[in-house]
């Protein structure tokens, strides 16, 4: 178990360097890009661009720049260039409108995932198997600032159930805050159901023919039993993974085109703003927030491997 | 089901490939070969065909878009009208009104789909994007399956140091949020360009997602080389005096070939879909030039007036990459009833 940790906790040190460092070249080898003269604005002098340069540090050698921004980042005092902004104060007070768009989205496509893909691994080639497997291709083929688009247009200004876009707060009413992101919920959770199901609908077909579950049903459980406790356990494995991934990306900010399409301000609305504006600090404190999260959650979707399968132990 | 690091990539590429081999040496005459057993299994499924027909109309209506230019709508797709009237139903209206709302759809062969605030023909830029996107689509392809093949079987078979460095930098690739790296990728490439190639051209956003793809054709590439490197037919190719390039090309390659053409139409719609994602954010294709992506993203803010600006372009972009999905899942059907493969962004 140490070693499992150590060896995580190496990884992922690892691919936070190398995520900082790649946003950090990205920006700084592309030819002609000067921050200063963003900064500066558009019809600077050049005597106020070099002045600009100088305060940021743009004159430095890169691996100082580098260090400098990464110390920045480390103490919570990163500027974003545009606006002048705590980028980290920023992240934290945006962080609560990502959770609440990304959790119950989250919740929502696992729990239909599952209650759907059992079913139709029950029922194979039924009308619901064959329903999912069309709802899970068209739902890889359209892009969720589509979806978000189709449904603002149809329930919130056509038959006006919703409110168009804009968020309130959990903690000032619950109600209201349902009431605003139900739409955004829609938009992720349903293009990820059918490709969920599926995935747990063929391992569950897989499963259900292996020794351990004839054992079960020998040794007296019900069908019932057997399939809650046994097969769907283990057929669970891979989506726990692929779920990991989605939601730690989700987390990061990748929720944002639906956060732009909704208004919602939360990460992903200001690291799109900040992609806009080529503003290095957000993004770069972004992709290291992500990275972060997809490390995390790799290393949990390990450890419940571990409990979903008594077979696997974490010392490999 | 097996589920190792080796198969399972972190964004959903799941691959097992069963290997080729069909055919059972026996006294059934006549032999076929796998690939004409492959074409005949494709020829049966009706749904594959049927939606391999919509593709071919989509692709040719957008080729023909300048036909459509010329002689129906008699404007280009780049060609502002910000002052010109256009005749609806006997009345001349505005293309652009007073107030700088550009006109709904016409129905008619003049602004048939509406303006843009430019006063630019949108039916004609749609047409004119869908060229865009699917060349985008086509470019990012093209990279993707000859970088991928090459890195795959490079660090599949060559391991040590070729593996050591070409595994990591796969792995960060990987890991990155695919939009995320191509947004940031997008929008410093699309401000500086890259050498002589300009920031607007389109071959730059076709370039950021060929680059971001190749570990998802890369990743299952080198383990089916992995698997295959040590079997007897390498070894005897090794023993009979092959170089090591020539056992990779005419040993290895032809018998990864089919998981190659497997993975042509998913990352066909997956380069599609994220150069409209990209688009969308702004860091794809710039102006003048239009794409699915930047025409559903411009038309967001009349969703509610004008809804066909955004939802033409993105039904378009919905059904070209759901027709490339469902003719790949036929396609790899009959080429292995028995894989599985599952990609996604």
């Amino acid at each position: 178990m140490t070693r499992f940790v150590t060896r995580r906790l190496f990884s992922a040190i690892l691919l936070l360097f190398a995520t900082s460092v790649v946003v950090f070249g990205i920006f700084e080898v592309i030819p002609s890009y000067n921050p200063a003269r963003a900064i500066a604005g558009r019809n600077a002098t050049a005597t106020t661009v070099a002045q600009v340069s100088e305060k940021f540090g743009f004159d430095k050698p890169i691996y100082v720049q580098y260090g400098n921004t990464m110390k920045l980042i480390f103490t919570g005092q990163v500027i974003d260039y545009s606006d002048n902004l705590n980028v980290v104060d920023q992240f934290s007070q945006r962080f609560p409108v990502t959770l609440s768009l990304v959790v119950p989205a989250a919740v929502l496509w696992m729990l239909a995932a599952i209650v759907l893909g059992s079913l139709s691994a029950l029922r194979a080639g039924g009308l619901l198997d064959r329903g999912l497997m069309v709802a899970a291709i068209v739902g890889v083929s359209i892009p969720v600032f589509l979806l978000a688009a189709v449904l603002l247009y149809a329930f919130a200004f056509r038959l006006t159930w919703f409110p168009n876009t804009g968020y309130s707060p959990l903690a000032s009413n619950p109600a209201q805050w349902a009431y605003h992101l139900v739409l955004p919920w829609v938009a992720i959770a349903a293009l990820s159901i059918g490709f969920y199901s599926r995935v747990l609908r063929s391992n569950a077909l897989d499963v259900i023919n292996q020794d351990f579950v004839r054992t079960a049903r020998a040794k007296g459980l019900s069908r019932r039993q057997v399939f809650v406790r046994h097969v769907l356990r283990s057929s669970l494995m891979p989506i726990v993974t692929l779920f990991g991934l989605d939601f730690a990306t989700l987390l990061g900010g990748a929720a944002l085109v639906t956060e732009t399409v909704f208004n919602l301000p939360g990460i992903g609305q200001y690291e799109a703003t900040a992609i806009g504006n080529l503003d290095v600090p957000p993004i770069m404190v972004g992709a290291m927030f992500t990275a972060f999260f997809v490390v995390l959650f790799s290393a949990l979707s390990d450890v419940v491997y571990a409990l979903l399968d008594p077979r696997i132990r974490l010392n490999g | 089901m097996a589920l190792d690091s080796e198969d399972r990539g972190a964004a959903g590429i799941v691959v097992s490939a069963a290997p080729g081999g069909l055919l059972a040496e026996g006294r059934h005459p006549p032999a076929i070969g796998p690939w004409r057993l492959a074409e005949r299994r494709l020829r049966r499924n009706k749904v594959a065909l049927v939606f391999l027909a919509l593709f071919v109309v989509l692709v040719a209506l957008c080729l023909l878009a300048p036909v459509y230019s010329s002689y129906i709508a008699h404007i280009g797709p780049n060609t502002n009208n910000i002052t010109g009237t256009v005749d609806v139903g006997g009345q001349q209206q505005n293309v652009v009104s007073l107030s700088g709302v550009p006109i709904g759809p016409t129905w008619g062969s003049h602004y048939l789909l509406g303006a843009d605030t430019n006063g630019r023909d949108l039916a004609v830029r749609l047409l004119y994007g869908g060229r865009t996107s699917l060349l985008i689509g086509a470019i990012a392809t093209l990279i993707i399956m000859v970088l991928g093949t090459l890195v795959g079987l490079i660090a599949g078979y060559f391991r040590g140091v070729a593996d050591f460095i070409l595994r990591p930098l796969m792995e960060l690739i990987w890991s990155f949020p695919v939009v995320i790296l191509g947004v940031a990728l997008g929008t410093a490439l699309a401000l500086g360009g890259i050498g002589p190639v300009k920031g607007n051209s389109v071959y730059i956003p076709a370039f950021i997602i060929g680059v971001v793809y190749i570990p998802y054709l890369g990743k299952p590439i080198r383990g089916e080389v992995l698997r295959l490197r040590h079997q007897d037919f390498i070894d005897a190719a090794r023993v009979q005096g092959m170089g090591p390039w020539r056992i990779m090309f005419s040993e290895i390659l032809p018998n990864i070939a089919s998981t190659i053409i497997v993975f042509v139409p998913l990352v066909l719609a997956y380069s599609i879909l994220l150069e409209a994602y990209l688009s969308f954010l702004g860091a794809g294709v710039q102006a003048p030039n239009a794409s699915w992506g930047t025409l559903i993203s411009d038309g967001l803010p009349y969703i509610q007036t004008t809804p066909t600006y955004s939802l033409i372009p993105g039904a378009m972009l919905v059904l070209t990459v759901l027709s490339v999905n469902v003719v790949g899942d036929g396609v790899r059907d009959a080429l292995d009833p028995r894989a599985q493969v599952r990609v996604r962004t």
